[in-house]
Formats: C-alpha cells, structure tokens, sequence
C-alpha cells in the first residue's frame, strides 16, 4: 500500500496509454472553479508546480490564459548556472472544465498537455494527459532532471507546514 | 536493454494502474506470499485477491506456483525494476505536486468561506 498518500480516494495514479500518451489522475476535495483558479493563476500556480524543498524555484512566471496566450516559466535550480525557461501556448481554455496547451521547448513539435477538470458532488476529478512527439520524449518526461525534485519526498511535510504558517500570517 | 512486446508493456502498465496491485507488488518485493496472505493482509476476499493477482501474472509482473494446496506468488523477473520504476518515478513526481496543490485548494476553500462570512455580517 502507498502509506504516503495517506488518503487512498484522492492518490495520484498514472498511466501509460501509449508510447506517446501518459495520463495522470487526482481527486480535490473542491469545487472545479476553485481547482482551475490554482492552475491559471501564477501567484498561486508558482506555490505547488515545483518544489522549494529541492532548490528549483521560480524566477518568474508568466500565463496569458486565454486560447492563443502564450505562458513562460523560468525556473533557477541547484546545480544549474543559468535559469531555465519553459514557453508555449494555450491552444484552449475553457474556463473550469479544459486547459491545452504547447511545450515548445523541444524545438520542432513539442508536447501537448490536456488538463480536464471535473466536478462531481463539490469534488474535482483532475485528468492530466501529456502527448509526446517521439517515445523517447516520453520517456525523458519521467527520467530526466524534472524528476531531480521528487527524491526528498520526506521534505515535503516541511514545505507544506510553511506554507501553513505562512498562511496563519 | 530488455525489449518487451508493446501488448506486454502495456498490460504492464494498466496493472500498475491500480493502487491494491501496486501495493501487493511492493509485498512481494519484501518476501513471497500466498494468496491467502495477501488477501488478508489488504483485507480482501480471496476471490478479490485472486483477481488481482491474475492481472498481475497476465502482465508478467507476478509468478504464481502451487505448491500442495497452497498458490505462492513471488515477482516476476526483471519486468517490474523497468517498467514499475518508470512508472512510479513518474507517479511521484505529480503526487508531490499534487500534494502541493492541495494545499493551495484548500487555502482557496477557507479563504472563499471566511468571505462569505464577512459578507454575511
């Protein structure tokens, strides 16, 4: 059993569709707008997209969310002299139902995420589904440095208690 | 470097896609064990349990062998290291950041509550 989710109904499960597809799950206890309010939001989305626990933090980021915005992350982390940056589109946005957008970072075809959400009973189903180009692109996704911030699952309550105080303040 | 067939791979994967079988795998990767014990020790049925266990062998992920009357299970060979580490990195990966946004959830929740309490007033 995954002690660490804690609470089973709301455990993130992933799923491997394709070589190119991958699909990821996630149950809030909260109604769809307030989910989609934390996802389009960059004062909000730069607290939980990536771990302070780790050194990767954000330098800044930037969202037009709207279909044909465009959004850049730059992101400074440990071991890396020079920020990194991370740009696309918004393809579709559909106000607390869809999300879709580019990653064109990868030079020619970058991936496309789709993010739905779905409300049921005051709860939200997130389904996040990632199309790769290649199957290798695919594979890096779970591989490469993004994952670098995933070893100290221990930190997590750390950064999670701050987060608390901070909010108490 | 292993090649498995793509229907393998992707038996493998639907698996993995559940969080009972994740966590017999996660047993078996400790000791072997019987049916019997992994259905107890998830608080299932045998029946339950054996269903779970039949996905997993399908996928190659489990070996069962019978032995009097009693079904041991144990790991399958190296499939699980490959495609169950992918996966898992990956799970982890989001459920961390999902975490993380749980919490801004939830500090959206209250502060949309204590709203309405202040317009109440």
């Amino acid at each position: 059993m995954n002690a660490k989710s804690g609470n089973e109904r709301n455990a993130t499960t992933v799923e491997r569709k394709s070589d190119l597809e991958i699909v990821i799950r996630r149950r809030f206890n909260a109604p769809a707008r307030i989910v989609f309010e934390a996802w389009t939001k960059p004062e909000l989305i730069m607290r939980w997209w990536t771990l302070k626990s780790v050194d990767m933090s954000f330098v800044s980021c930037e969202m037009d969310v709207r279909t044909g915005g465009s959004y850049r992350f730059v992101f400074r982390a440990a071991g890396f002299e020079q920020p990194m940056a991370f740009c696309g589109r918004y393809t579709e946005v559909i106000p607390n139902a869809r999300l879709v957008w580019t990653s064109d970072e990868g030079g020619e075809g970058g991936a496309v995420t789709t993010v739905t959400f779905e409300e049921r009973d005051g709860e939200t189903l997130v389904v996040l589904h990632d199309l790769h180009p290649t199957k290798e692109s695919a594979d890096e996704a779970a591989s490469g440095q993004a994952l670098g911030f995933v070893e100290t699952f221990g930190q997590l309550e750390e950064v999670l208690a701050t987060l608390n105080r901070n909010e108490d303040t | 470097m292993v090649q498995f067939s793509q229907t393998r791979f992707d038996a493998s994967f639907a698996a993995l896609s559940d969080a009972t079988r994740r966590g017999v795998l996660e047993q078996l990767g400790r000791k072997d064990a019987s049916i019997t014990e992994l259905a107890e020790a998830f608080h299932m049925t045998l029946t339950g349990m054996k269903k779970h266990v039949g996905v997993l062998e399908e996928a190659g992920l489990v070996v069962t062998e019978k032995i009097g009357r009693v079904r041991t299970c144990r790991l399958g060979s190296r499939r699980l290291e490959e495609e169950a580490a992918w996966l898992e990195r990956y799970r982890q990966l989001w459920a961390a950041r999902f975490d993380a946004l749980d919490e801004v959830v939830e500090d959206l929740k209250r502060k949309e509550k204590a709203d309405e309490r202040k317009k109440r007033k």
